[in-house]
């Protein structure tokens, strides 16, 4: 696994976000993959400590489900929503065990109507070589400002 | 409209026994009035106590607009005090939460209180030699706010108003019911605070709260996709947690109604009398022996069978004793409010009781929760359809019974609306007394 096939994997699952390929997003995700949106900088405990999201992949699938509703009343009009990236960095990498974390900060702008909000963000995607190809354990996503008062978030970081 | 303020009538008479004026949701006028008099002649809620364990310690809010903080004084007993100072109004501490040690130093001139509030030092102060300064308020200090603690949970009052076991009577209860889920009978704040910014009146979010006729309609794409996502498991498969907190939101009309609805003076009551979606959560077998250990079987059974929907503390707390979290309404303007989610350790119990109210926070109460996002849709739509001159009032006939307007305490079918038109009668007696 050379460096360019994880910086294209960390740039092609925003895109499908973008894209809202939900569904193909859903499938870079290992079967004990979470997402998650820490609540405060640096937050170590995901269960014992709040978090805007921490999802495993029966929640990201009923979110994804939700969103194909006809009753997701917030989603009329629909959001969209677009990641600004930097080149993602390998952080760690560990060949023998397949396992790499890369880091990569972006801004995030998400907009519902005439309503626009941005974040900066980092996200960090734990990604696993699996036969199938690479594969996300864990994405986490510090948004600079996830302790504000915010307002709904929607869609992906 | 406006002229609220001059004419008390005009106030009166935007609430009757069954319907509410749209005013009272959207004129920048009556949220002016709301702040002066239903927010600060009432009991507000500030904190608890276990967020300032050691003196010095201490959070900052805004109550009715204005700036507090509630800090751990030296003699170990908790203050509340207006966060100005009380030379050119700069707020002492500015951070949510802290230590400030002994004292509170104002940032611009220095101007030093003791944490009773009481002033301390001023630099120079043979520059004040004369000039009057300790004829003013001044040299008080920092003004202190009457305040009561209940099991660690602490209401401020700005303004003069009913004593705090006249307001809340028998509301008490359901703090009672969450302290006492404690095999120690003591909570800890634990795992942070969520804070939503809700583009919407504050009534209508304590309002929604015990609103049982919405939960099957507006989480239809959420609960029920995750009912829908369960349908065919095996029987003997273990529910996740997610599930289990998720599901309940799609249940139909006749379960909300049977669970029943209680209201008493002052705009307080809970839905959830009989039982609730928190009813069939899977046990936590470690958890009920230590409660049984700590209160004896019998006594035991009686706190966990006790589980409430939602109980308002009008009109700022509502809280969830079966799930160990509240909810806390800080109204900006008539269409702002940031709602505060915090959740609780429970003293004595296992870890997986704190990591049960901690999902249950981040699915229903984080602004990333699909619950939340169609709610405040329904929030934020209303906010904007009440322009409409059509129709100036809002309904609250639901199972309306004149009977109800003498009675003191009343339990009613879930489904009624009575919990709504209790809230708009206190707020009634105190905007417009």
């Amino acid at each position: 696994m050379n460096e360019a096939e994880l910086v294209r994997f960390v740039l092609r699952e925003a895109r499908l976000i973008d894209e809202k390929r939900f569904d193909e997003w859903y499938e870079l995700f290992t079967d004990d993959a979470y997402y998650w949106v820490p609540l405060a900088p640096g937050q170590k405990d995901p269960l014992e400590h709040n978090s805007l999201a921490y999802e495993d992949k029966l929640l990201l699938k009923l979110r994804i489900e939700r969103l194909k509703q006809p009753t997701a009343f917030s989603q009329k009009p629909a959001s969209r929503c677009l990641h600004v990236m930097q080149t993602p960095e390998v952080e760690t990498s560990e060949p023998g065990r397949g396992e790499f974390l890369t880091r990569t900060p972006f801004i995030y702008t998400e907009t519902r109507g005439d309503e626009s909000q941005r974040y900066a963000a980092t996200a960090w995607h734990t990604l696993v070589a699996t036969p199938g190809g690479l594969r996300i354990r864990l994405k986490r996503v510090d948004i600079l400002n996830a302790d504000a008062a915010l307002p709904s978030i929607q869609l992906f970081l | 409209m406006t002229g609220y303020r001059e004419d008390l009538r005009r106030l009166q008479a935007l609430v009757e026994a069954d319907r509410v004026h749209r005013d009272v949701y959207i004129d920048p006028e009556v949220f002016q009035l709301e702040m002066e008099r239903l927010w600060s002649h009432t009991w507000i809620y500030l904190g608890h106590t276990s967020q300032v364990p050691q003196p010095g310690d201490f959070i900052t809010a805004d109550i009715a607009s204005q700036p507090v903080i509630m800090v751990r004084h030296s003699d170990g007993k908790v203050r509340v005090l207006l966060n100005r100072c009380a030379h050119k109004g700069t707020k002492v501490v500015y951070d949510f939460a802290g230590n400030t040690g002994k004292t509170f130093r104002c940032p611009y001139h220095a101007w030093t209180y003791r944490t009773d509030g009481t002033l301390l030092h001023i630099p120079l102060k043979e520059g004040y030699a004369a000039t009057g300064l300790e004829k003013t308020d001044a040299v008080r200090g920092l003004t202190p706010v009457t305040h009561e603690t209940y099991r660690g949970f602490v209401f401020a009052r700005l303004a003069d108003g009913p004593g705090f076991r006249d307001y809340f009577g028998d509301s008490l209860s359901s703090i009672d019911n969450l302290a006492d889920r404690s095999p120690e009978g003591e909570l800890e704040i634990a795992g942070g605070c969520l804070r939503y910014l809700h583009n919407c009146n504050w009534k209508m979010f304590v309002e929604n709260l015990n609103d049982t006729m919405h939960p099957m309609i507006v989480h239809a794409s959420s609960a029920g996709t995750a009912k829908r996502l369960w349908e065919g498991k095996p029987a003997d498969m273990p529910k996740p947690m997610a599930i289990e907190q998720y599901a309940p939101f799609a249940n139909d009309y006749k379960f909300f109604d049977d669970m029943g609805v209680r209201v008493y003076p002052n705009g307080h009551g809970f839905s959830g009398v009989n039982f609730s979606i928190h009813s069939a959560y899977s046990a936590v077998p470690e958890y009920e022996e230590a409660m049984k250990r700590a209160y004896g079987e019998e006594r035991a059974k009686q706190i966990l069978g006790t589980v409430r929907h939602n109980t308002v503390y009008y009109p700022s707390l509502t809280i969830k004793g079966a799930i160990q979290s509240i909810r806390v309404a800080r109204p900006l303007a008539a269409d702002k409010t940031v709602i505060e989610s915090w959740t609780f350790r429970l003293k004595g119990a296992p870890a997986k009781l704190l990591e049960r109210t901690v999902m249950y926070n981040r699915l229903i109460n984080s602004p990333m929760s699909v619950v939340g996002h169609d709610d405040l849709h329904c929030y934020r739509s209303a906010q904007e359809g009440l322009a409409a001159q059509g129709h100036e009032w809002v309904s609250l006939h639901r199972n309306f019974d004149p009977a109800e307007l003498d009675a003191a305490e009343l339990t009613c079918n879930g489904t009624s609306e009575v919990s709504m038109r209790n809230q708009f009668r206190a707020w009634r007696e105190f905007m417009a007394p």
